[in-house]
């Protein structure tokens, strides 16, 4: 039982990363259209911000994480927005180039990491109450996972609420479902382009930090390997959807971490890619298609 | 003077030349009503005033060339749209579709109540779950929530029942009292109500423009222009 219950709560926090990268990702497909490969640059650009931002400032390990994750955001955030008004603007109803130009910047901004901070992986600075562990049921369940889930639930609930209650977040859930209408009500929706790109920017980087969290460890390829998951997420849970992402996130979370126990190790990856393909063969929308909420 | 002048207007949409070179004038006030036979390029040439579809000519607003303007900037020049189709969002609501609407600070929620009172009653309704008739009113609402001094409007009776054919005529009729009217339309009889100019549309170029009453009362020129019995009047 205290197994299942570390596996369990260990699969929600996976799947709390899976969202965090996936939710801009979602947006950004959803509104734009832009199927962005560059998305997993965002996070690893916000990890080596907060590793880099570590290595600077004093103070216990709680305020350098703070600190760290600040600068994460906003690197991640300037980072996405540039893109956004640098690379992909120029090339709007130009989809396949647009695909091109994210899959050239994902290889480009991999490959200013591996110049600057090197090919090896770096010591995360994690907090020691973050590596302690709480026992529930009998399980000793890592402190950093309820971490985890309490930033993926906070975001969950901001972007629902920003989505919901603000003007921009009614004009996304309208371009999600027609664009070229939204416009034809006067508005300039290349503003929530921008907007969006960011806040899939500021999601992805808070990722990186979380992501060193978990594995205590950053690497060049961390986002590269993220995203294969986050677009896994996005397919089942419905481009454009945020609470379909969110659902989808935690399943995926959840089977990896089964399969690799309860099957082989290793299985996990596999049962992933067999979810996706019923997914795909009996709801090829997704589970909640095509409207932002 | 014209308020509208569309001059020399040409749109391709992949290997089809679907504007030809229209030209035609909108005077200020009233309803000029845009016909023609089903793919003559009525709808296209609004998308193309609109700036949906890439287009080469002119298209000017009291004198102020529009060609060169993204969409938005055309709408915050004053030049509402209800489209084909209504695209009303669908999982919006009601009351979201409209507030989306609002460019000023002094939206006309009550003209478009007053016109269409069961807006307000279905205010928290997905326009989705609407009727035909009642997403063709969250449209024109949409439309008429701005002072928008042209309204550009898209066949907004297609597919109604004849109650709502009236109601959005009546409409119409209001409308073109606090703005100028381009209207596509196929039904000669909100036509006649509504229009007092028409331009008749043939294979992507203008083949008639006048007063709607000297066209409507010729079957026989109704007949060569649209290929339908004149029965309006």
């Amino acid at each position: 039982m205290s197994t299942f219950i570390l596996l369990t709560i260990t699969g929600v926090g996976l799947g709390a990363m899976y969202f965090l990268i996936a939710s801009g990702l979602s947006l950004i497909y959803g509104l734009m259209g832009v199927l962005n490969f560059a998305h997993g640059s965002f996070l690893t650009v916000g990890a080596y911000a907060a590793w880099e931002a570590s290595t600077h400032v004093g103070g216990g390990p709680g305020t350098k994480l703070v600190v760290a994750t600040l600068a994460a955001l906003a690197a991640g955030g300037l980072v996405a927005a540039l893109v956004e008004l640098l690379l992909i603007r120029p090339l709007y109803r130009r989809p396949i180039e647009q695909v091109l130009v994210t899959v050239g910047l994902a290889l480009a901004l991999g490959a200013l990491v591996e110049a600057i901070w090197g090919f090896d992986a770096r010591q995360f600075p994690v907090p020691s109450w973050l590596i302690d562990t709480t026992t529930i049921f009998g399980a000793h369940i890592p402190n950093d996972r309820f971490l985890e889930i309490a930033t993926a639930a906070i975001v969950l609930v901001g972007l629902t609420a920003f989505l919901r209650y603000t003007r921009y977040g009614l004009i996304i859930r309208a371009g999600v479902e027609n664009r070229a209408m939204v416009t034809a009500l006067g508005i300039d929706v290349r503003k929530a382009f921008t907007l969006v790109f960011a806040l899939g920017g500021l999601a992805a980087a808070l990722a990186g930090v979380l992501s060193g969290v978990y594995f205590g460890t950053i690497d060049p390829s961390r986002g590269t390997s993220l995203l294969i998951f986050a677009f896994i997420v996005v397919v089942i849970g419905g481009f454009g959807s945020i609470g379909g992402t969110a659902v989808a996130a935690v399943v995926v979370g959840l089977i990896q971490q089964y399969a690799n126990y309860y099957a082989s190790s290793g299985l996990g990856d596999l049962a992933v890619v067999l979810l996706l393909a019923v997914v795909l063969l009996l709801k090829p929308e997704g589970l909640s298609p095509k409207v932002a909420h | 003077m014209a308020l509208i002048a569309v001059d020399d207007l040409h749109v391709h949409l992949g290997e089809s030349h679907v504007l030809q070179g229209v030209s035609f004038e909108v005077p200020e006030g009233g309803v000029t009503a845009l016909l023609g036979r089903n793919g003559v390029g009525k709808t296209t040439t609004l998308r193309a005033m609109m700036g949906l579809v890439p287009r080469r000519g002119s298209v000017s607003l009291a004198g102020e060339e529009l060609n060169r303007l993204p969409t938005h900037a055309i709408v915050r020049r004053g030049v509402g749209y209800v489209p084909e189709d209504r695209e009303v969002f669908a999982g919006l609501t009601v009351e979201e579709n409209l507030r989306l609407a609002e460019r000023n600070g002094s939206p006309r929620y009550e003209l478009v109540y007053e016109l269409f009172p069961e807006l307000k009653t279905r205010a928290g309704q997905k326009a989705g779950t609407l009727s035909g008739g009642q997403q063709q009113m969250v449209a024109i609402a949409r439309a008429l929530l701005n002072d928008n001094p042209v309204l550009l409007v898209d066949e907004p009776t297609k597919g109604l029942a004849p109650l709502l054919v009236t109601e959005v005529a009546a409409a119409l009729e209001r409308a073109a009292q606090l703005a100028t009217v381009l209207l596509v339309e196929q039904n000669l009889a909100v036509v006649a109500r509504v229009a007092q100019q028409v331009v008749v549309l043939d294979s992507g170029r203008v083949v008639h423009a006048g007063g709607a009453n000297e066209l409507l009362g010729d079957p026989d020129r109704i007949r060569e222009l649209l290929g339908v019995h004149g029965g309006a009047h």
